[in-house]
């Protein structure tokens, strides 16, 4: 469970010191709201996807906002992309319940699953850019319900609650990781941009006993093809680095690792 | 093997003909929505905004310039506000723009959707904040329910005015009714006016009686067509003005030539 802890706490003390900036003033570590912000009152940092749209949409940019996201870029380019999905994206915590609900409810087993390619999300992030180009406005800035909640909590909710609703009712009856794992352009983003990463979950298949309860709780079940057949890094980008399937295997067959070192390891072995 | 080859082919331009379907039924939806939302001409930006077409393309939506303002004037529009989603604005009618003398929302924009430049003047070699150069929109009033203009004294627009007697002045009318008392009208003085809406704020009638609009709503435009003959400034204005003239059929010939041609006429 420490890796769920951790992200959770993660997770809300973000939203807390940013919505302690706008509510009570307090900016010394940090301000803003998930697409740029400012750290110590210094260092911007801002949504490399969002700028990458504004981009697109033919805003002249300043350099602030240009470094900002150059900083995240390459932090995520080295942590591993989609850490943000797990770690950060308030959204995260949304489509998590959405999953414990249909895993109790026993959803997935009852309901015919239904078609829909995990690539949709390439779609939907090139489409986010042609109509950014298209319209002169970051596309999907103004319907991303990632940016509802982040905005929401930190600067006054309005409707944006009824977004995430849908999100977790559609997670939870129409589709198994629907949003996140099959159309959330953020994700698809930040999975292409990990290709490179360090940080790896490593499979030890000689510890594994193959009862795939990794299989079971990941979100992103196809990253876990290696599971009880050969010794390997997760490498797929789409890995959010959540480190469910750690916690839930009872063989220790699964664990952090940096990416080199664990090549090594397997090399010695 | 050929076969097995082209079924493959074949698979993927499938694959990919569907993505493509779909992008497109997403994009009607998206598009629509977008440019929908888009159309807001009545927001009031923050001092120093760019056009509200560049605005909208570089505004990144962090709520710094919200954090930035002391006074709470800013917001970022909420799904359900009907403007643009997580833009700032303000409503002056509830909290109008101090108008600070640095300018804070300003400089704390990483993107330069607000742009410093826009607000501040050269003095001595260096750069300082020039709040009269702010723009955010321009005050109107409405002679009507104005009770100035009714004869009642009021001057609570013209005193709350941070450029006082500038923006807005008091024009001095007799009050014929009475024959012995003075209307007090405030006048706007719209190249004066920054939009900060602190008239609109203070205005005594239930509901504001002057009210700060996007100057590209409120304000007309003569166009090059009309010159004012006595004012020598004013030619500089048309001066690059480029001619329109209209051709039809029958501007083709001389116009005293198309006057005495009855020959239409008496056939």
């Amino acid at each position: 469970m420490k890796y769920l802890i951790m992200r959770r706490i993660l997770q809300i003390g973000l939203l807390a010191l940013y919505g302690a900036a706008n509510w009570y003033g307090y900016k010394t570590i940090l301000q803003g709201n998930l697409s740029a912000s400012l750290l110590l009152q210094r260092v911007p940092l801002s949504d490399p996807f969002a700028v990458l749209q504004m981009l697109a949409a033919g805003a002249a940019l300043s350099s602030t906002v240009l470094i900002g996201a150059a900083i995240i870029f390459v932090f995520y380019a080295v942590i591993g992309g989609r850490a943000f999905c797990s770690w950060v994206c308030p959204v995260n915590m949304v489509t998590d319940a959405a999953n414990w609900t249909r895993r109790k409810l026993g959803i997935s087993k009852v309901q015919k699953r239904v078609y829909m390619s995990r690539n949709l999300r390439y779609w939907v992030l090139g489409l986010s850019l042609l109509l950014s180009a298209v319209s002169g406005v970051a596309a999907f800035e103004m319907i991303s319900p990632i940016a509802m909640a982040h905005r929401g909590i930190v600067f006054g909710m309005g409707f944006g609650g009824a977004a995430l609703l849908v999100i977790f009712l559609f997670d939870l009856f129409v589709h198994e990781n629907g949003w996140c794992g099959h159309i959330c352009p953020l994700g698809g983003f930040y999975a292409l941009i990990s290709r490179f990463s360090l940080i790896r979950v490593f499979h030890d298949a000689e510890k594994c006993t193959a009862c795939m309860k990794c299989k079971e709780i990941c979100p992103e079940k196809e990253v876990l093809h290696m599971v009880a057949r050969s010794s390997e890094s997760v490498l797929m980008g789409e890995c959010v680095n959540c480190g469910r399937c750690i916690e839930v295997c009872d063989d220790d067959a699964l664990n952090f690792s940096i990416r080199k070192l664990a090549k090594k390891a397997k090399e010695k072995s | 093997m050929k076969n097995e080859q082209l079924s493959d082919r074949r698979k993927f331009l499938l694959t990919m003909a569907r993505g493509v379907g779909l992008s497109a039924m997403g994009a009607l939806v998206w598009t629509a929505y977008v440019e929908e939302v888009k159309a807001a001409p009545l927001v009031l930006r923050p001092p120093g905004a760019k056009k509200e077409a560049d605005f909208l393309k570089s505004c990144i939506k962090c709520g710094l310039c919200v954090e930035g303002c002391p006074y709470d004037t800013l917001k970022l529009a909420a799904p359900g506000d009907n403007l643009p989603m997580g833009t700032p604005f303000f409503t002056p009618r509830s909290i109008p723009c101090y108008m600070c003398e640095d300018i804070p929302c300003v400089p704390a924009c990483p993107t330069g959707a607000l742009d410093s430049k826009s607000v501040q003047s050269e003095l001595d070699g260096a750069m300082w904040w020039d709040i009269k150069k702010m723009d955010m929109g321009v005050a109107v009033v409405d002679t009507q329910s104005c009770i100035a203009f009714w004869g009642i004294q009021c001057d609570a627009c013209y005193r709350a005015c941070p450029l006082m007697d500038q923006a807005i002045k008091l024009e001095y009318r007799q009050n014929e009714r009475t024959g012995k008392h003075a209307y007090l009208n405030p006048v706007v003085v719209p190249d004066v006016c920054t939009g900060c809406g602190m008239c609109e704020h203070a205005c005594v009638t239930e509901k504001a009686s002057i009210t700060v609009l996007p100057r590209e709503v409120a304000q007309g435009r003569a166009g090059s067509h009309y010159v004012k003959g006595w004012d020598k400034k004013d030619q500089e204005r048309v001066k690059s003005a480029e001619g329109g003239t209209t051709t039809t059929e029958r501007s083709k010939e001389k116009a005293i030539d198309t006057l005495n041609d009855m020959g239409d006429l008496l056939e």
